[in-house]
């Protein structure tokens, strides 16, 4: 039999007893949704913790220095890598050229200094970090107090709450509870901090010094030179960060946050220009370090690849989300194993509706066979009819799916923002899982109908006749 | 027992010899058919008389390649039914074969002409040629204004009539009927078997027909082959002048 004939006469069949082949499909249904709803939900928490990790920015930043630094991560590259005096040096061309790569999203410079901070004309010393604008979604400054920097290049400061403590004079002993962040942040937000920082000037002929301190001025092969000068710089606090230092990534850790594009253009004189003395002098700064975003942290090792090709070591966190990966696996098959049980439960139904349909038809399969019907054609038709029921079960079972997730997405919304915490979306229905489980109850159902299929195309039509 | 002499003459549709058909029922044996031989020449119209569990059903169950013999041959259009597999078993029945049958057998949930089209569906004839056969079959039967009907709408006299149009759609050499009136008041009974006979002298189809009326088969049938306890017992050609005297309306 053709397939158009199989397919039109497996439907009227079904039609013929509506009642028992719909409750039939609705346990495949029901199996289904059950399946599709574990499922969605195990990607949908994956899909959140990943989100998380992006945000924190651990896992989609890959850390650029350059061979010259000789911190290479690892000693095989060091081996095989160009020899250190040769390689590049990581300056203005070269983060452009990273922030030029496939899936990087931002190159920007680490820039990170120690400083003396006066605040109320106490000095206090501290490590100095450049924050991009991108670091406002990042997840370390959730708990902030105050706001972020009103602009890329504003006079500003974000300060880490030990920080604030120090400059409070409220240092706790060693061990007690940490201080509430708000209680710190009161007293200091719009206060101002005065920053003494050292800035390098390039000149071909030293600019007259306000105040020299330090003549470490130097002749290179070019002969340009540049000079160190002390420098003032005002800074209104604008926010209180709860993060603990000990928490953050390589770059970051500092207590005292700039705007990036500030401290870009303080030319604050850093550790790597009297390494590089020859080209400091020159007109572009060279970074001791460079932060790569990427877009899409799954595809984190590809871009890596190709800044070592450029000649730069790099550093990122891969591994750890090797783990969180294992992790999940593990989780989808306990929830696709917990789904799948409802849809096992639904192939007996299909089994007991066709092995009853086979009883109530045996007649009309005697009837088939007599006119010209082979084993085959009998067979189809049953297995037809459990592979309707199975898509069929199927496409209804995705949507019922669908709907619990957004339903119980919703109420947990509802109960968090109850909670006053803010709403979080954890359940993902990705098409894969659609197509995947609506192919699944069709395999299924087949598989089911292959017993009472095989059974009624060894029906012995002279016996099914006489059947009354 | 007088052989008749139309058997030596003509091409023999239908041979058997010896056949046999056993059930086993517990301990007992049922020798349902035992040990008949016959042929039926291509074209005639035979009838197989006997009462009720005298093996003719069975026999023409065995013909129909609906079952299959326990012991002996039987030969149809040069096909041994036995060494036949399923699937060519069933070719045969979709191809050579159409029958009918005392209870009509007809498919509750399909319409008529759902019916008579359904062999079409299991000989894979194109839907577009389907519409014009599924017509001619219904029309030759006379019950086009009924093609739409279910059988519950039917009438007796009319579903074996929309049988009939089924067992002819794949145009068969050979037409098997189990008790075609054994359901049907006398007057729509003879207009089957009108029907039959316009089947047999028309379209020249060989006809064998199980039926415990005799009068019937006198009326209609050419020969008619007695049957008891699974033995043939008797053999009668029908004279010429017996079938004349039946009225031949539909022809």
């Amino acid at each position: 039999m053709k397939l158009p004939d199989l397919t039109e006469l497996a439907l009227r069949n079904l039609r013929e007893s509506i009642l028992r082949n719909s409750l039939t499909t609705i346990g495949i249904s029901v199996g289904v949704a059950s399946l599709v709803a574990m499922l969605s939900l195990g990607i949908g928490l994956q899909q959140m913790a990943s989100r998380r990790l992006v945000k924190s920015g651990l896992f989609d930043t890959i850390i650029v220095t350059s061979r010259r630094e000789m911190r290479g991560m690892s000693r095989q590259e060091e081996r095989n890598g160009p020899n250190p005096g040769e390689s590049r040096v990581l300056d203005e061309p070269a983060r452009h050229e990273i922030e030029r790569l496939w899936n990087v999203q931002e190159a920007y410079p680490d820039i990170r200094f120690q400083a003396e901070l006066r605040y109320e004309d106490k000095p206090h010393l501290a490590m100095i970090s450049g924050l991009p604008a991108s670091a406002k979604s990042n997840d370390a400054f959730e708990g902030m107090q105050g706001t972020f920097f009103t602009s890329d290049a504003a006079a500003e400061v974000l300060l880490q709450k030990s920080f604030a403590e120090e400059l409070l004079g409220k240092t706790p002993p060693l061990g007690s509870p940490d201080p509430d962040v708000a209680e710190l942040a009161k007293p200091l937000l719009g206060k101002e901090l005065v920053m003494l920082y050292s800035q390098r000037v390039n000149s071909p002929s030293p600019a007259p010094p306000l105040r020299p301190t330090d003549a470490a001025s130097a002749d290179a092969a070019l002969g340009a030179t540049y000079s160190v000068i002390s420098r003032e710089q005002k800074l209104k606090i604008v926010g209180i960060s709860d993060l603990d230092v000990e928490s953050m990534r390589g770059p970051m850790r500092a207590k005292v946050f700039l705007p990036l594009h500030l401290a870009e253009s303080l030319h604050v004189m850093q550790g790597v220009d009297l390494r590089e003395i020859a080209r400091a002098a020159g007109d572009q700064p060279v970074y001791s370090s460079i932060s790569a975003r990427v877009k899409n942290p799954a595809q984190i090792q590809a871009v890596e690849d190709a800044i070592k090709k450029m000649g730069f070591s790099t550093f990122s966190i891969v591994d750890a989300s090797r783990g969180l990966r294992q992790f999940f696996g593990v989780l989808y098959a306990f929830l696709g194993i917990f789904g799948s049980l409802a849809l096992i439960v639904a192939s007996i139904g299909i089994v007991n509706t066709l092995v009853m349909a086979i009883l109530e038809r045996r007649r009309e399969i005697g009837i088939m066979k007599a006119i010209g019907a082979s084993d085959g054609d009998v067979k189809s038709l049953f297995f037809a009819e459990a592979g309707a029921m199975g898509l069929l079960g199927g496409v209804v079972g995705v949507v019922l799916g669908w709907a619990i997730g957004q339903l119980i997405n919703f109420g947990t919304n509802v109960y968090l923002r109850h909670q006053s915490l803010p709403p979080e979306h954890f359940w993902a229905v990705p098409w894969w899982l659609v197509i995947g489980a609506i192919l699944f109850s069709l395999g299924v159902s087949l598989i089911s109908g292959r017993y009472p299929a095989g059974r009624a195309a060894r029906l012995d039509p002279v016996q099914a006749l006489r059947y009354e | 027992m007088t052989s008749s002499p139309a058997i030596s003459s003509g091409t023999a549709a239908i041979r058997s010899e010896n056949l046999c058909r056993h059930y086993q029922m517990g301990e007992t044996i049922i020798r349902a058919v035992d040990g008949v031989s016959l042929q039926v020449r291509a074209g005639e119209f035979v009838a197989l008389l006997g009462s009720s569990g005298s093996g003719k059903s069975s026999i023409l169950n065995l013909i129909a390649g609906l079952d299959r013999p326990t012991s002996g041959t039987v030969v149809v259009q040069d096909r041994d039914l036995a060494s036949l597999s399923r699937q060519e078993l069933a070719k045969y029945r979709l191809r050579v074969v159409g029958m009918v049958f005392q209870s009509f057998n007809l498919i509750a949930g399909m319409t008529l002409a759902e019916n008579v089209e359904l062999p079409l569906r299991f000989a894979e004839v194109e839907r577009s040629k389907r519409e014009t056969l599924v017509r001619e079959a219904i029309d030759r039967v006379g019950l086009i204004a009924r093609s739409h009907h279910r059988p519950s709408e039917l009438s007796g006299g009319e579903q074996q009539r929309a049988a009939l149009a089924r067992a002819l759609i794949n145009r068969p050499q050979l037409l098997l009927a189990d008790e075609p009136t054994g359901n049907l008041d006398s007057h729509t009974g003879v207009e089957i078997m009108d029907l039959l006979r316009e089947f047999n002298r028309q379209l020249e189809m060989t006809v064998v027909m199980v039926t415990h009326e005799r009068a019937l088969a006198e009326r209609y049938a050419q020969r008619m082959i007695f049957l008891a306890d699974g033995k043939l017992v008797d053999e009668q050609s029908n004279p010429p002048a017996a079938q004349l005297t039946t009225r031949g309306g539909h022809s």
